[in-house]
């Protein structure tokens, strides 16, 4: 099934990544940032699919611990993995909007601290799956447990604590014309997001068989 | 007990360091002007005399997106073709026996 879907998936996926900068020229610009508010058509969708990816990642690698099925491991690192992607692209977006909004690269604001912590808590999980050894499978899983228990923390962190980070209220009152270009942009990394974890789950199958292959020939 | 008279200094210490810490810790610049409410669209572009070249970043920032993103996908279909090319090698090692 994904076989046969998958290329013409990605290339629905890159024709809507080459299609939304027309729509997002198209946008109004925003009063008060100008043209670099436009970044916001990627950052906040890569944030979005990043908070998903850590809900698949914390979800599969909770299953894993408690059943210890395979397909709940590939899950698991399939979404730590795109966690870690997705927020390398939040974590460069971000900066090169503020430096324009804010007049600084960086601040050690509690959205922009807590998005660097998670990221890094993914980043540990990668490392603890590489060069943990036997049986840091299931460390690694409690790690991407506390990956996901961090999402509401950096979701809230805005709301919650005194902030640069415009706030959550941003995405349901954005205005008409802002609207349509930001959804379009979700849904795009909504696909391409999908179509990663599938392919990165497959990925992990296959090293999995092979693993087997090896055992079985005494290698 | 004497144990945690001995850690009543350190407590001390630990929350007077993090007292100056937060103390030093400068507040944030913020352009008041950063909308954090809500976003209010406009027809006219860009405020002149804007000393930080906006172009510039926005470019940066769908090039380095698409980059990483298509990059991502790239490695993660050549890591599956190199594993699929190793089993196989491995399937047919396994079926000749092990030689």
């Amino acid at each position: 099934m994904l076989k046969k879907t998958f290329p013409g998936l990605v290339v629905v996926a890159a024709a809507m990544f080459a299609y939304a900068p027309f729509m997002i020229l198209d946008a109004p610009y925003e009063s008060t940032m100008g043209l670099v508010q436009k970044i916001f058509y990627f950052h906040v969708p890569a944030g979005m699919t990043m908070f998903l990816a850590a809900f698949v990642s914390g979800v599969g690698s909770a299953v894993f611990l408690f059943t210890r099925k395979a397909w709940a491991d590939r899950v698991g690192v399939a979404g730590a993995e795109l966690a870690v992607v997705l927020g390398l692209i939040v974590l460069v977006t971000g900066p090169l909007w503020a430096r324009k909004a804010w007049g600084v690269w960086w601040v050690w604001d509690p959205r922009v601290t807590s998005t660097f912590v998670m990221w890094m808590i993914f980043n540990a999980y990668l490392l603890l799956r590489r060069y943990g050894g036997p049986g840091s499978d299931k460390l690694a899983a409690a790690v991407a447990l506390f990956g996901m228990a961090n999402v509401p923390f950096v979701y809230w962190s805005v709301n919650v604590w005194r902030t640069l980070h415009p706030k959550t209220s941003v995405v349901p009152t954005l205005p008409a014309g802002l609207r349509g270009p930001f959804w379009f942009c979700v849904v795009a990394f909504l696909l391409i997001s999908t179509l990663l974890i599938a392919v990165r789950a497959e990925l992990e199958k296959r090293r999995q068989e092979l693993d087997a292959l090896y055992l079985a020939s005494g290698e | 007990m004497k144990t945690l008279k001995a850690m009543v200094p350190v407590i001390v210490a630990v929350l007077l360091l993090s007292g100056l810490a937060s103390a030093q810790q400068p507040a944030p610049k913020a352009a008041p002007s950063a909308a954090q409410d809500g976003f209010v669209p406009v027809d006219s572009p860009i405020a002149p005399g804007d000393a930080i070249p906006a172009p510039r970043l926005v470019a940066i920032a769908y090039g380095f997106i698409w980059v990483v993103l298509f990059g991502y996908l790239w490695s993660v279909r050549s890591r599956l073709a190199r594993v699929e090319r190793e089993i196989e090698v491995v399937s047919r090692r396994v079926a000749s026996g092990g030689k």
